[in-house]
């Protein structure tokens, strides 16, 4: 069990690495975060109280449209001089190579969030830091449902022809009842009301799309990655 | 042989089709909404069939990633495409209903959306199928994001419906005082639906095979 870590954190270490010295990701992804915040203030008017209510959707597209552009260059990244393959025949597990590649992300995807969710703030006055613990761990939760299905999906796009269109197209209609589930508290969050009463069940629904998709993933990743 | 079973059931789904449609039309008008409330004797027969053919398409790609035997993954894609489309007539009908009687031809109810995201989903199983050329890979990738989209539909269901609910409540299973004949009716047109889906998915099944076969002789021809 301790083997299998290592071999996870020797991956993530690894991505999370290239990405720092390339920052082409990170980067991209986080231009594209302040694109869509900027033409946001277009669709409508961004000083009325009614974008508070919907802030939490507006949150969670950013941060969806964004993170595609992170989870995009996860396994394309290996392609190159065919990294992907002396990946696959590294002797470790591919849920060892599929969670590693996983945590890398989702502190990428992280990240990315981390710094809009100050800039939202700003641009759109949204008290976000009113209930900030909990609204970090709906950060959390959503974005590991987020990176989970992203990941197994970058894996399963990562050799066909249009990748970058399949990614989203797969992806977003899976994510749904998380992102669903995401907005609902956010929204509450940011207008200052701790989660209780009916955003309970938001928050196991996301808890539950969590454990089971990171389930269903870890199952099948071998056969995504050795076919 | 097998031409003959498909001819019969084809037939057969026709002719309980025209029998059903006749009856349907002989049925008084219901008391409050009119005509338009018979259009539900085939947009629930419809989404049903569609189900079945999500839950045969689950079939097909689990017993491919067991077996990789590319029957498996044949019968995946064509019941996929026939469920997309009897999804596609479902979404469709409920619309005209939604036209009548709310003035609307859609709108943001719980059963309206998760019924899109499911179309959404099957959808992109289709176009992810098409983007991949490798049959092996096309067949495994499938077979793994149909298995995703299963599992997802459920909880897109469930979820949604805590988003208010505009949809009229079941009218055939939700115990409503439905009337005996409209009952066989409905269950009729669904035995015809189901009927009419196996013939769609045989024919394309051989289509598949066609296919697979056409692939390999153009590999041997490529060989010398």
């Amino acid at each position: 069990m301790a083997e299998f870590f290592r071999q996870v954190a020797v991956v993530t270490v690894k991505d999370l690495r290239a990405e720092l010295r390339t920052k082409e990701a990170v980067n991209a992804s986080l231009a594209f975060a302040l694109v869509i915040l900027l033409m946001f203030s277009f669709a409508f008017d961004p000083m009325e109280d009614t974008t508070r209510e919907i802030s939490g959707g507006l949150l969670w597209i950013v941060f969806a449209f964004a993170g595609a552009m992170v989870l995009n260059r996860s396994f394309a990244r290996e392609q190159p001089n065919d990294c992907l393959d002396a990946l696959i025949a590294a002797p470790i597990p591919g849920a060892a190579l599929f969670l590693g590649k996983a945590f890398a992300n989702f502190c990428l995807v992280m990240a990315v969030e981390l710094v809009s969710l100050p800039v939202f703030g700003i641009f759109y006055t949204v008290h976000w830091t009113s209930q900030f613990p909990q609204l970090l761990m709906v950060l959390l939760l959503g974005g590991w449902a987020l990176t989970v299905v992203g990941t197994i999906f970058s894996a399963l796009t990562v050799n066909i022809r249009l990748r970058e269109v399949m990614l989203p197209m797969l992806t977003y209609p899976i994510l749904v009842p998380a992102l669903m589930g995401a907005m609902q508290l956010t929204a509450g969050l940011v207008n200052g009301k701790p989660i209780s009463g009916d955003n309970l069940s938001w928050l196991k629904m996301l808890i539950g799309f969590d454990v089971i998709f990171t389930a269903v993933s870890l199952v099948l990743v071998e056969t995504v990655l050795v076919g | 042989m097998r031409d003959k079973i498909l001819m019969v059931l084809g037939v057969t789904a026709m002719a309980l089709l025209a029998r059903n449609i006749l009856v349907i039309a002989g049925f008084p008008n219901e008391a409050n909404q009119g005509a338009i409330f018979k259009i539900i004797f085939f947009h629930v027969p419809v989404a049903m069939a569609a189900m079945l053919c999500a839950a045969a398409s689950l079939i097909g790609s689990v017993m491919f990633l067991l077996t990789r035997n590319f029957k498996y993954d044949a019968l995946a894609v064509s019941v996929t495409e026939v469920g997309l489309a009897f999804l596609a007539a479902n979404l469709v009908t409920g619309s005209i209903w939604g036209r009548v009687i709310w003035g609307i031809w859609w709108t943001w109810d719980a059963r309206l959306t998760s019924a899109l995201v499911c179309w959404l989903l099957y959808a992109g199983y289709l176009m992810l199928r098409r983007a991949i050329e490798e049959p092996t890979q096309r067949a495994t990738f499938g077979a793994v994001f149909s298995i995703f989209a299963f599992i997802d539909v459920p909880i897109v269901i469930f979820s949604i419906k805590w988003w208010r609910t505009q949809h009229p409540q079941p009218v055939f299973w939700g115990g409503g005082s439905i009337p005996g004949d409209w009952y066989l009716a409905a269950l009729l047109n669904l035995l015809a639906m189901i009927l009419f889906g196996i013939v769609l998915t045989s024919v394309r099944l051989r289509q598949e095979e066609a296919q697979r076969e056409l692939d390999s002789l153009r590999r041997t021809a490529h060989a010398f």
